[in-house]
């Protein structure tokens, strides 16, 4: 086993590594995301009796371009009222938070370059887990910023809804995690692939099942996707928080909602599906895991009617919480007997 | 203690759910609704007014305009009024009176599927809404060959129809209504089993019997309050006295028996449109009543009494005697009534509408009050109310 590249043993090619690394995942979920919305509108059309995008390129492929150069050219309206620098500032709060989750995601084994052994993961932080959490919580300012700034009654109304949303399915999501590491014995994603590694069956899906439904369902609500879509709910709150928003603003709003779909997707894929493990090169397997999540999202999306807020919270609160303790009370009753 | 302070929202009319230009104001407290009251008059054209300067055949279209997603259920509505004030109700030809019901049972389908279609994306489930939109195509088809117009038909006419069926008229309805059964069944599976449908429909917007009666509430809303009341069984008229059908009663008053009574009226339609088929026979279409019908378009490009017969009759209308009538149908969203006055002229002197959006409407602060924001969308798609006949 070779040598760990790092900072002290050469710190130019150390640099130049690791900006490779961020500059492809960056691309990679940018394009990703570009792409889902894409996906999304074929997908749905296909489900819906009807073709989605066509007209833009070969099969429509050029779309999401041409979404972003529209909105790119749009004009950019602060409503005067507005709280101008937290309505610049929230839509910046909300994608920011969804990319850098990226970061402590392991999409393969390590490679060797120049003699050197280099993980392919952004940062291995042994903190990882808490890592995400911390971040998927920051994301809920965006929109609750969104909200309040806008000076407008849908808007705050919208904001409130997913303030009250995130706090009650984070806890949720965070107490399914817990019986994962308490699996793994380490909060360390690298780790937790490595403790899957080996068969198919050493993914935790199989030993954590109900920590993957849950942990699924509540990512569902965190990302604000059908049946939670509360805070942006068309047909009640007009668009939600992000009502008095346009041009890039808006597009913003909509790239981190489907860079949160990618992260999640990820997370879940490498809490429960072992990762980058499977009979491709790593990074494939990750994808298509991600692929799968995704259309699972989309396919959701096409099915549901929306769940009323108050009908949100008893599940969050009276389902979702105690099924989540009584997992993590048998899983260490498993791990100590 | 702070003072506790409610909000006022303006919910439309420029709102995604509010099914065309309704303005309520809310007063809500968090998200419980504490008030909601209905503005209306966004879409006010009139109708009422205008029909007082035309002849009776010219006040025809304006009736199109009034539930413009059911139009030949108002075209009935309206005919059926001013033959009872000409007397020539007993004239009506059978094929005419069968082809009128047939076309009012698809109207009545073809207003259920978009309200089906914008109840369930207003509660979220969008796929539904372009399910139903692919079947009210095919009925729109059927109007466009028999009419000319997907939307304002202007299809029957005083004393009868303004034409024959075309040709495979008939083939195309027999083709619809045996795939229609089959079309509510996909609904009902994205739909009626699912839990989070049944969440937010059962038990909300309810309304009692009582109440329903005290408003006025008059149709499929009426129905799921537990009242068995249904004009085409109590109050015949065309020939409805002939087919067999059941009137679908449910007595949950909530919006999910407002869903299922307005699902198995569809299927009852199917049935009554299948018999009227079977009833279909050739004959004439317009009653023979030369002071009130056109004569037939041979006539006045052929002869100059055929000529004269219509100028007259299209310059001067026909001229009921001094009186007044009320006639109402079942039209899709309750009981659609005209109230004409004659007084021996070419124009009615007052021509009264009674909508059924324009009553059921009513109801809809007492749905609301003290439930959630969403509940307040979900109250208005099971109302089915259209601006265009609420404000007229």
């Amino acid at each position: 086993m070779s040598e760990m590249l790092s900072l002290s043993n050469d710190p130019t090619l150390f640099i130049a590594v690791m900006l490779a690394k961020i500059l492809v995942v960056f691309i990679v979920v940018i394009l990703i995301v570009a792409y889902a919305t894409y996906a999304e509108r074929k997908i749905i059309g296909h489900m819906q009796t009807r073709l989605g995008p066509t007209m833009t390129g070969p099969l429509g492929l050029l779309q999401p371009i041409a979404d972003g150069l529209k909105l790119f050219f749009k004009e950019d309206i602060i409503p005067s009222q507005a709280s101008k620098l937290a309505f610049i500032l929230a839509p910046m709060m909300i994608l920011v938070p969804a990319f850098i989750t990226v970061a402590v995601i392991p999409f393969g084994d390590s490679i060797t370059v120049k003699g050197y052994t280099v993980p392919l993961q952004i940062s291995d932080l042994n903190i990882g887990v808490l890592y995400i959490l911390a971040m998927s919580g920051l994301g809920v300012y965006g929109i609750v910023l969104a909200g309040w700034s806008s000076n407008n009654k849908y808007s705050l109304l919208g904001g409130v809804r997913s303030a009250a949303q995130m706090i009650s399915y984070e806890l949720a999501a965070g107490l399914a995690i817990i019986s994962v590491f308490m699996l793994s014995g380490t909060l360390q994603l690298s780790d937790i692939v490595a403790a899957q590694s080996g068969s198919i069956l050493n993914w935790y899906i199989f030993s954590q099942p109900l920590a993957f439904c849950l942990f699924v369902i509540t990512s569902l609500a965190e990302v604000n996707r059908t049946p939670f879509d509360l805070p942006e709910a068309e047909t009640e709150l007009v668009s939600g928080f992000c009502t008095e928003y346009s041009s890039m603003k808006y597009a913003l709003f909509f790239m981190a909602e489907y860079a949160n779909m990618v992260v999640l997707s990820a997370i879940t894929a490498t809490l429960f599906l072992g990762g980058p493990a499977g009979p491709f090169p790593g990074p494939i397997n990750l994808l298509i895991k991600v692929f799968a999540f995704m259309f699972f999202f989309i396919w959701i999306r096409a099915t549901f009617p929306r769940v009323r807020y108050d009908q949100l919270m008893y599940l969050g609160w009276k389902v979702f919480l105690p099924l989540a303790l009584l997992n993590i009370v048998i899983t260490g009753a498993v791990v100590v007997f | 203690m702070a003072k506790k302070e409610t909000m006022t929202i303006n919910m439309g009319p420029q709102h995604p759910s509010t099914h065309g230009v309704l303005q309520l104001v809310l007063e809500l407290d968090g998200e419980i609704v504490v008030d909601a009251v209905p503005h209306i008059g966004f879409l006010h054209r009139g109708v009422e007014k205008l029909a007082e300067n035309r002849t009776y055949h010219r006040a025809l279209p304006l009736t199109d305009r009034l539930d413009y997603l059911a139009p030949m259920s108002n075209n009935l509505g309206y005919v059926l009024a001013v033959e009872k004030l000409l007397g020539i109700t007993d004239k009506i030809p059978q094929r005419a009176k069968v082809v009128r019901v047939m076309m009012a049972e698809l109207t009545r389908i073809k207003s259920h599927l978009v309200w089906l279609a914008t109840h369930a994306l207003d509660i979220g489930a969008m796929t539904v809404f372009l399910y139903c939109f692919r079947e009210r195509e095919a009925i729109m088809d059927m109007y466009e060959k028999l009419s000319g117009a997907r939307m304002t038909s202007n299809y029957f006419r005083i004393g009868g129809l303004s034409q024959d069926l075309p040709e495979g008229f008939e083939d195309d309805v027999r083709a619809f209504i045996e795939a229609m059964p089959g079309h509510i069944e996909t609904y009902e599976g994205l739909l009626t089993g699912n839990k989070i449908w049944q969440k937010r429909t059962i038990g909300v917007a309810t309304i009692s019997a009582e109440d329903a009666i005290d408003i006025g509430l008059s149709g499929p809303a009426l129905r799921a309050s537990g009242v068995d009341w249904d004009l085409r069984r109590d109050n015949p008229y065309s020939g409805y006295e002939e087919y067999d059908f059941n009137v679908i009663v449910r007595d949950g008053c909530d919006t999910f028996d407002r869903y299922k009574v307005r699902l198995d009226e569809m299927r009852e339609s199917c049935k009554i449109i299948a018999q009227a088929l079977d009833k279909l026979e050739p004959g004439p279409i317009l009653a023979d009543a030369p002071d009130v019908c056109l004569p037939p378009k041979k006539d006045v490009v052929n002869s100059i009494e055929g000529l004269i017969h219509q100028f007259k009759l299209i310059t001067e209308g026909c001229k009921p005697e001094p009186g007044e009538v009320y006639q109402s149908v079942e039209a899709p969203k309750g009981e659609l009534g005209f109230y004409i006055i004659s007084d021996g002229s070419g124009n009615p002197f007052r021509m009264k509408i009674r909508p059924p959006s324009f009553v059921n409407l009513q109801a809809l602060p007492q749905m609301v009050r003290g439930r959630l924001l969403a509940d307040v969308i979900a109250a208005i798609g099971t109302l089915d109310i259209v601006l265009g006949e609420i404000d007229r």
